[in-house]
Formats: structure tokens, C-alpha cells, sequence
């Protein structure tokens, strides 16, 4: 063992000549002592030598960027701001005028010389129709990203995955102009058949007609919510460590428990920010809901029957008419659905943090 | 519980690349075996084919025969996920479920097995945990993520959860490299009581520590890069390391690797 640390000295490729290698050639430094051209050239004193230390400037980049960001910081506050005042003021002198309760009426007539509005049936149309594309988005997208990160070969994955991200694309009044005129046609046969064998739910029941129906909207919707929740799942499944993955495997997982065991868990916080911006999307949708829903003011958990509106649809369908107390009822529902988001992005912050002592110390 | 492992004419592939040639060695019940050998010579491959982990990768595959107590584990008929229950691994990483707490993380392969009674779950728990020397640290906080543990502890909860599940050989690959002298200690302690159960094969790096903790060492070797990675030599630890009968492993034991 005495002479191992010879050996090892210039074992391999050589030892010397390694070291040679990082150092500056003759010739080389020679150059650049004869053309000093920045202070950083490895001749001369060095980046971290020689000298007295030089004084701090007063107004460097540093400062520069600094003062930058802030601007940038408190643009994005004084622009909420000056939104939300805005907002309030308009929406505020169409409440008082109105002649009904603001949450309980069930119709929209801010035009008359009484205005009746109410937000009620809009914002159950919201969440319903928001919710039920989620719940109908949610398993196939997660099953189309586990398929195309853990199961489908590398580049049919690729490739399928960027036709998802084209999906999203897809502007939605094309979505409405194709959800109105050639998916309702299926959607209709199928209420129809729904009706037929289903109608002791009331979710099913009704006489008609079927069509644009809060059904149609939803599916419309899931599919527009679908390349979302599919590609941000995606990546949060691709980044699950292979430590984890063979860890499962290891333990005689088959390829599914392994999935539950180390990828599912691993993602969720990813899943649920996913679903988030699936349902943001979903509730702040316009146009495509405001063609392919029937339009009524009313509460109901009917699915098949004509009928739904959703705020942003009302938004959209009654703005063209509207006076000047039309638009402040309109804004004060824009206020509501505002409210609502702000309210399913809380809850999803809160879920994403109950577990926060698990999905930190895994990063 | 223990079984004899053996191989004969294992081959390994990744892709186009063969990293291991004919590979020949059988491993006693209720020993530890080391694998030795520089970097690139196969026996982390040769370790990964033993419970068919090999295979995940995509492209890669084994050639010839492995069995453990005559069953061949390669067979057609075989469940894999059967194999790796029989045949549990450490990693060189400590790779606890990040999202899982400590009892969950001991638990998880007996969850995968089907069992879910509260009461059996907290018993091979108890018992993984004492088994791997960690009870004591961890039995006030067993609901703790299991990767907030330190390293050492880490990976020695990543034992008591491939013991959980009672398997008859236990690999381990490099398992003390990541961590400080201390855990490996520690960890070399816990080999030398858990052979009394399992058959234990481990890939090191550490020379000191295959003399320390094996019965039989196992030297690879590669004649060059791009070469697949041979068995050189089999022997009785205690030869291999005072009296090897091939140049090569006397060669590398001593630091003269060329």
C-alpha cells in the first residue's frame, strides 16, 4: 500500500499533463500582458487582488432594477385598484335602483324604468356548469396525462401532448359556434335517451326540449378545461423523482400501484393547481356557454332540459341593450363572479398548504 | 427465509450496449456478499437484474438464467412484481415517499400486498423498525414525513421498509454513499444482524467496508470503456482481500487500478 499515492498521482490519463492543461500557455499570457484590455483577464493582478478596494456606486444597475421592479410591483396595485373603485362606483348606483333583492330574484330586467335583476339563478348556473365540466375533465385528463408520462412511448408522447396544448388553442367562440350547431345534435339523442331511462332523477327528468342545455355547456367546457388540467398534470408527473418511482417498483409494485403509490401523491399539489385554473377558466368562460346555453332565468338541477346561464354568459348576451343602470347591474355581477373565483382560489391555496410539511420537504 | 441466489451466463443490455457478459456466481442463504469493482463495471447492473429492476429501464434486458433456490426468476411464467417481493432493494439514495409519513413509508409494501388491518400494519412496523435500529428514534413522531429524517436515518428507514415485507434477499446498492461515517456504522451494524435473516448482497465503493461487513466478495472488472463489465474473481472475503489468486483483483484492492 506504500506506494499508492504515487500510483495514483498518474494513474489514468496522466496526472501531469491534466494539470498543464488548466494552466495559461506561455504564449497566451504573454499576449495579454502586452494588450491589458479588461481587468478580468486571468494576467495582471486578478479579479480579486491587488489595490485599494474601490467604493460602492451610488447609482449602479443595482439600483436601477431595484427601483424598476418596485415600479413594476406597484403598477400591479394601482391598476386592482383603480379596477375595483371603478367597479364599485358603477355597480353601486344600479343596486340602489334596483326594485327587487339583489340574490334572490330570479330574472334580469335592469332596463325598465323599475329595474329587477337578480344574481342568484346566475351564479348557481356558474358553479353548476363550472363544476360539472370539472368533475367530467378531471379523470380523463389525469388519465390521458398518466397515459402519455408513464405509459405511452417517448415520442408518441411528445407528440400527442402537443396536440393537447393545440386544443387549448383553439379559440372558444369556435368552440360555441361548433358546440351550438353540430355537438348539440349528439348531446340532444343522448338527453333524449337519458330522459328515457333516467327521468326518475330529477337530474334527467323534464319534458323538453333538450339541447342547450346546462349538459351541452358542460361538455363544452370540459373540453375547452381538458388540455389544461392535462398538460400542467403532466409535467407535475414527469417530475416525480425515479428514486421514488423504482422505490415502489422495488417493493413489487405493478406499474398502476406505482403510480398510486409514488406519482399520484408526488403530483397532487401539481393536480389541484391544475383543477384551479381548469375551473377558473370554466367559470370565467363567455362565449361559448352564452351559445350554447338556453338562456333562462330559473334554478334548477336539471341537466337536459333547454335552459342555464351563467354570469359571464348574461354579461355577454345582455350588454348590446343594455342602459346606463343595465351596465351597473352587469358590473355588480362581474363583482360577484370576481367574488366567487377569489373563493375557489382560496380554498385551493388552503388545501395546497394542509400538506405543506409533506410536499416542501419532498423538494 | 433466506435463499441462495446463482447466477449463470447473466448478460445484461441497455439498448445495444452490454454492460455485463456472463456473469456466474451463486450466493449462500443468510450471508453477505460484496460486489467490488471500478466504476462502469456492471455491478450495479448485474445487482439490479438479481430482482429483475433492471428491466424498467426502457430498452434494457437480461440474458441467461438467475435463480433463487432452483426457481428461475426470469421464467415466462414468473409475476415480476412477485420477484421483487421475494427480492427487496435499497437504493444508493435514501428515496423514502416524500408525501408519506414515517409509518406510512414502513407500511407501503404490505399496503401494495393487499394488507390493510390497522393492527398487523402497526406490529410490522414496530418490528421493520426495531429490525433496522430506528424504532427508538422514530417512535414519538412515527406520523412525521419520512423525509424529514436525516440522511442516515433516511436510508435506514428505507431498510426497514424493504424488510417489512419479510423478502429473502436483500440487495443494496452502495447504500452508505451517501452518507457520513456515523450512519454507515450504523448501517454496517444492522447488516451484520439482518444476515441471520436474509441473504444480502451489496455493491460498495468503500473497499474498508466490504472487508468489514461480507462473507464472500465478488471483484468486477471492464477492460476498457465500452467493454462489458466481467466477473473476475469469487472468493472468501478474507482471501480476496489478504490473498487474491487473479492479478487484476490484487491490482485494484491494493490501488494499483489499470
Amino acid at each position: 500500500m506504500g506506494e499508492t499515492p504515487h500510483r495514483s498521482a498518474d494513474a489514468g490519463t496522466g496526472g501531469t499533463r491534466v494539470t498543464q492543461s488548466h494552466e495559461w500557455p506561455a504564449g497566451a499570457s504573454a499576449r495579454v500582458a502586452e494588450a491589458p484590455v479588461s481587468t478580468r483577464s486571468p494576467g495582471g493582478t486578478g479579479l480579486g487582488g491587488g489595490g485599494a478596494l474601490p467604493r460602492s456606486r451610488k447609482f449602479g444597475a443595482e439600483r436601477a432594477f431595484r427601483g424598476l421592479t418596485l415600479a413594476a410591483g406597484t403598477a400591479v396595485l394601482v391598476i386592482i385598484a383603480a379596477i375595483a373603485i371603478f367597479l364599485i362606483a358603477k355597480a353601486v348606483p344600479a343596486l340602489r335602483a334596483n326594485t327587487e333583492n339583489f340574490w334572490t330574484y330570479e330574472g334580469w330586467s335592469p332596463n325598465e324604468t323599475e329595474p329587477k335583476f337578480g344574481i342568484g339563478t346566475l351564479a348557481f348556473g356558474t358553479v353548476l356548469s363550472a363544476a360539472l365540466a370539472l368533475l367530467m375533465a378531471v379523470p380523463v385528463a389525469l388519465g390521458i396525462a398518466l397515459y402519455l408520462s408513464h405509459y405511452a412511448p417517448r415520442r408518441l408522447g411528445t407528440a400527442l401532448g402537443f396536440l393537447i396544448d393545440l386544443l387549448a388553442a383553439v379559440p372558444s367562440v369556435v368552440f360555441g359556434l361548433w358546440g351550438r350547431d353540430i355537438f348539440i345534435n349528439p348531446v340532444r339523442d343522448f338527453s333524449v335517451w337519458l330522459n328515457k331511462y333516467f327521468s326518475w332523477l330529477p337530474i334527467f327528468g323534464g319534458d323538453g326540449p333538450f339541447g342547450k342545455s346546462i349538459m351541452l355547456g358542460a361538455l363544452v367546457l370540459a373540453i375547452m378545461v381538458l388540455p389544461i388540467i392535462t398538460s400542467l398534470s403532466r409535467e407535475v408527473f414527469l417530475q416525480t423523482p425515479t428514486a421514488n418511482e423504482e422505490a415502489a417498483l422495488a417493493l413489487g409494485a405493478t406499474r398502476w400501484e406505482m403510480l398510486r403509490t409514488a406519482v399520484l401523491p408526488y403530483g397532487r399539489p401539481g393536480i389541484i393547481a391544475a383543477m384551479m385554473l381548469g375551473l377558473g377558466r370554466a367559470l370565467g368562460e363567455t362565449i361559448a356557454l352564452a351559445m350554447t346555453l338556453g338562456i333562462t332565468f330559473g334554478v334548477s338541477f336539471n341537466l337536459i332540459q333547454s335552459g342555464g346561464n351563467t354570469i359571464a354568459a348574461n354579461i355577454a348576451n345582455a350588454f348590446g341593450e343594455a342602459n346606463e343602470t343595465g351596465r351597473g347591474a352587469l358590473i355588480a355581477s362581474g363583482l360577484v363572479l370576481f367574488t366567487i373565483t377569489l373563493i375557489v382560489n382560496i380554498t385551493a391555496r388552503a388545501i395546497i398548504h394542509r400538506r405543506r410539511e409533506f410536499t416542501e420537504s419532498a423538494a | 427465509m433466506a435463499k441462495r441466489v446463482s447466477a449463470s451466463n447473466v448478460t445484461a443490455y441497455y439498448g445495444g450496449f452490454k454492460a455485463i457478459e456472463n456473469i456466474n456466481l451463486t450466493v449462500e442463504p443468510k450471508t453477505v456478499t460484496a460486489l467490488i469493482g471500478p466504476s462502469g463495471c456492471g455491478k450495479s447492473t448485474f445487482l439490479r437484474s438479481i430482482n429483475r429492476m433492471h428491466e424498467v429501464l426502457p430498452g434494457a434486458r437480461v440474458e441467461g438464467s438467475l435463480t433463487i433456490d432452483d426457481q428461475d426468476i426470469y421464467d415466462r411464467d414468473v409475476d415480476v412484481t412477485a420477484v421483487r417481493r421475494t427480492i427487496g432493494m435499497v437504493f444508493q439514495r435514501p428515496n423514502p415517499f416524500p408525501t408519506m409519513s414515517i409509518f406510512e413509508n414502513v407500511v407501503a409494501g404490505l399496503k401494495l400486498n393487499g394488507v390493510r388491518k390497522k393492527s398487523i400494519l402497526e406490529d410490522a412496523a414496530e418490528k421493520a423498525l426495531r429490525s433496522a435500529n430506528l424504532w427508538d428514534e422514530v417512535k414519538d413522531r412515527l406520523g412525521k414525513p419520512g423525509a424529514g429524517l436525516s440522511g442516515g436515518q433516511q436510508q435506514r428507514l428505507c431498510i426497514a421498509r424493504t424488510i417489512a415485507v419479510e423478502p429473502q434477499v436483500v440487495l443494496m446498492d452502495e447504500p452508505c454513499s451517501a452518507l457520513d461515517p456515523i450512519s454507515t456504522l450504523a448501517i454496517e451494524d444492522l447488516m451484520f444482524q439482518l444476515k441471520d435473516k436474509f441473504t444480502i448482497i451489496i455493491v460498495t465503493h468503500n473497499m474498508q467496508q466490504a472487508a468489514r461487513v461480507s462473507d464472500r466478495t465478488a471483484f468486477f472488472s471492464i477492460e476498457k470503456t465500452g467493454d462489458p463489465g466481467r466477473l473476475i474473481e469469487y472468493d472468501n472475503t478474507q482471501k480476496i482481500f489478504s490473498n487474491p489468486s487473479m492479478k487484476k483483483t490484487e491490482d485494484y484492492i491494493t490501488g494499483r487500478f489499470g
